[in-house]
């Protein structure tokens, strides 16, 4: 401990960064809450001098927007999907890059290279895998229609082409598209902690399952997994918050249309709905939506850590 | 079951540069009888652990056969041996309670051994019993004390009826007093089981006290086997008279000359039939008696008076320690007078090693 006499030079250590999080992160925390509460609150009328009254006002105007209602739908979909799939493939990819030796170093760069890749980039590449597209550069000038990577795949194996992500696609279509492409890009970093956690695993649990003639898929379920627990609670609860934040995944695959061509928005998500609202200059709604999300996420958060105390050990 | 080792030897491929191998268990030939406590001693980096870890099958010998009984085991899976291993840290299922921690194993029986849940409960409780958990069935191991998770972890290599059980430094992780207990604990469940037990320590104390045949390794290496007292009263070795006995035993350098064993300027005893040569000679503490007429002449540091007995720390110029530690009994200690002890070393408590090999050199041979 730092004595008494010793603490103010503790406090002016910190005092640099306290500085910058009161301003870039307290106060407009607390300024959210004032602009969410003051009704119809816009920016540039405040600038103006226009006062706004106090009321609730701004949360009945989000909850009653059906493109609230379309937007929250859309992103707890997106959350519920990809969460469990995305963990329980990092799982799986991880217990195996832990057996194997050949190649595993490698292996484990591969798998985290899209971590440290933009998700625009790859928001864009995945869009042309999906994207039907046609040109008038063929050698003829005639039209030249590619329908992508994965449905000329699926056309090899004798399915039907399908319409991911253009326009007339199907809702369906769209969200397994953002599906895909969501769990791909969560994989590296919940691979990351729970190979880390598997490292960290005593081998002497693996040695006395052994000699008790433990079959692999007990060991993973009886031993590996709950042992792993706490790293799994942790990626499932920051997956949670991840999903509910997803925005610019929509972005990379479809652009800001946050939709097929035809369907403007349909995608939209509650990240989303806020940067429209802000954009339309209408603060007191963005920031109310903003504490909406935020309370959504505490509370999927808090039932997750109740949960966990009586799942997760140590 | 009776256990035979063979020529048991492991060569582990060395990582670092010099790339050379190391050879952890050279030529491990040994005969563990049926229904026995067998412990397997040596310091760290002696091969023990790695014998113990061939014996379980984790680790296959690079040569050298196995037998359970008659059954050549050496190329079986651990899970096939019908051992129980009780490792160094217990590796306890955090996770699950005592009793599914017994269970555990017991799940896995397959086939015609395989129990219904009545009797892996019944089971559970019997090993239980045996260790004396019974009570604490419903703990997780960490609400347990160490003494409390190494019984826990007995009961989880006994649960199977295993023929061999196996212990890797069982006490190690225990404090002094908890170690004495558990000592004594394992020899009675030895004991009322009946089954042929090998464990590895490096405390020398732990495994005289308990043993029925201590086996001495040293950089994977038999030095001796046979009973603790006999290896105690007839090391083989220089090392193997050091590393037995608390006390350890004083060594000294001297020689052999005309039949006589001489430290310095001492004569100490009698060598007949002994050719001349440079020795180590090694006394036990308990070796010495205070004797006016004595012929060991040694310089009295200090007095260390422990109740029944009194140690006495003497210089020698002939030590290979700086002092010498003799143990006399407390009521002989008034023969002291002065600085200068006077000894008469007994017949049977002093050991001459030859130079060179480190062999002992038997006297009257």
């Amino acid at each position: 401990m730092v004595d008494n006499k010793q603490q103010w030079k503790a406090w002016l250590y910190l005092a640099p960064a306290l500085v910058l999080l009161l301003i870039f992160t307290v106060w407009p925390i607390i300024n959210t809450v004032r602009m969410s509460l003051l009704e119809n609150y816009s920016g540039l009328r405040a600038a103006a001098g226009e006062t706004f009254k106090f009321g609730f006002n701004n949360f009945i105007q989000v909850v009653k927007y059906k493109q609230f209602v379309q937007c929250l739908i859309n992103t707890i979909l997106l959350t519920v999907l990809t969460v469990p799939i995305s963990t329980l493939l990092a799982l799986v990819i991880s217990v195996c890059l832990n057996s194997i030796k050949f190649l595993s170093r490698f292996l484990q760069t591969i798998f985290f290279l899209p971590y440290v890749t933009n998700s625009i980039a790859i928001g864009m590449v995945f869009a042309a895998m999906f994207n039907i597209v046609g040109s008038f550069f063929g050698t003829q000038n005639e039209i030249i229609t590619t329908a992508g990577i994965i449905n000329n795949v699926i056309e090899f194996f004798g399915g039907h082409r399908i319409n991911w992500i253009n326009a007339g696609s199907t809702y369906a279509a769209n969200i397994a598209v953002m599906t895909i492409y969501i769990v791909w890009n969560a994989l590296p970093f919940k691979i990351l902690i729970l190979l880390g956690g598997l490292q960290s695993v005593n081998k002497q649990y693996y040695d006395a399952a052994k000699v008790d003639g433990t079959s692999r898929w007990r060991v993973f379920w009886r031993i590996t997994v709950p042992l792993l627990s706490p790293m799994i609670i942790y990626v499932v609860i920051t997956g949670f918050i991840g999903g509910f934040k997803e925005y610019s995944s929509i972005v990379g695959i479809f652009g800001e249309t946050m939709g097929p061509a035809d369907a403007s928005g349909r995608l939209n998500t509650m990240v989303g709905f806020i940067y429209d609202a802000l954009k339309t200059n209408k603060q007191g709604r963005a920031s109310a939506a903003a504490l909406i999300l935020f309370g959504i996420i505490l509370v999927v958060t808090l039932v997750q850590l109740r949960w966990s105390k009586k799942r997760v050990h140590y | 079951m009776k256990v035979t080792l063979e020529n048991l030897t492991k060569i582990f491929p060395n990582k670092n540069k010099s790339g050379s191998e190391v050879i952890a268990v050279n030529d491990f030939t040994y005969e563990i009888p049926s229904g026995k406590l067998i412990g397997l001693l040596g310091p760290s980096g002696c091969g023990k652990s790695t014998s113990l870890y061939m014996i379980s099958g984790l680790q296959k010998p690079s040569s050298g056969k196995i037998y359970f009984g008659d059954n050549d085991v050496t190329e079986l899976s651990p899970e096939h041996r019908k051992i129980g291993l009780v490792f160094q840290n217990y590796a306890l299922y955090p996770h699950m309670t005592v009793m599914q921690n017994i269970l555990f194993p017991l799940q896995n029986l397959k086939g015609e051994d395989k129990l219904t849940k009545d009797q892996m409960i019944e089971r559970a409780y019997e090993v239980a019993k045996i260790v004396q958990i019974d009570e604490f069935m419903d703990r997780k191991p960490s609400e347990l004390s160490g003494g409390q998770q190494q019984r826990v972890a007995i009961a989880r290599a006994l649960a199977k009826y295993p023929e061999v059980l196996l212990l890797d430094e069982p006490l190690s992780n225990l404090d002094a007093r908890l170690r004495l207990q558990t000592r004594e604990e394992i020899k009675r469940i030895q004991t009322q089981t009946g089954i042929t037990t090998i464990f590895v320590t490096h405390d020398q104390e732990e495994a005289m006290s308990i043993s029925d045949e201590i086996v001495v390794m040293k950089l994977g290496v038999i030095q001796q086997t046979g009973k603790p007292q006999e290896v105690y009263d007839n090391p083989a070795n220089l090392f193997v008279a050091k590393f037995l006995g608390t006390p350890p035993i004083n060594v000294f350098e001297g020689k052999v000359e005309g039949g006589k064993v001489i430290i310095g300027s001492d004569t100490v005893a009698d060598a007949a039939g002994v050719a001349d040569q440079e020795v180590w000679i090694g006394i036990r503490p308990e070796g010495f008696i205070l004797d006016s007429k004595g012929t060991m002449n040694c310089e009295v540091q200090n007095v260390e008076v422990m109740g029944r007995d009194v140690s006495i720390v003497s210089k020698h110029e002939g030590s290979v320690n700086p002092t010498i530690r003799s143990i006399i009994d407390a009521d002989f200690i008034s023969k002291l007078k002065g600085t200068e002890a006077k000894f008469t070393i007994k017949k049977n408590k002093i050991f001459i090693f030859n130079k060179e090999t480190e062999e002992r050199i038997r006297i009257g041979e």
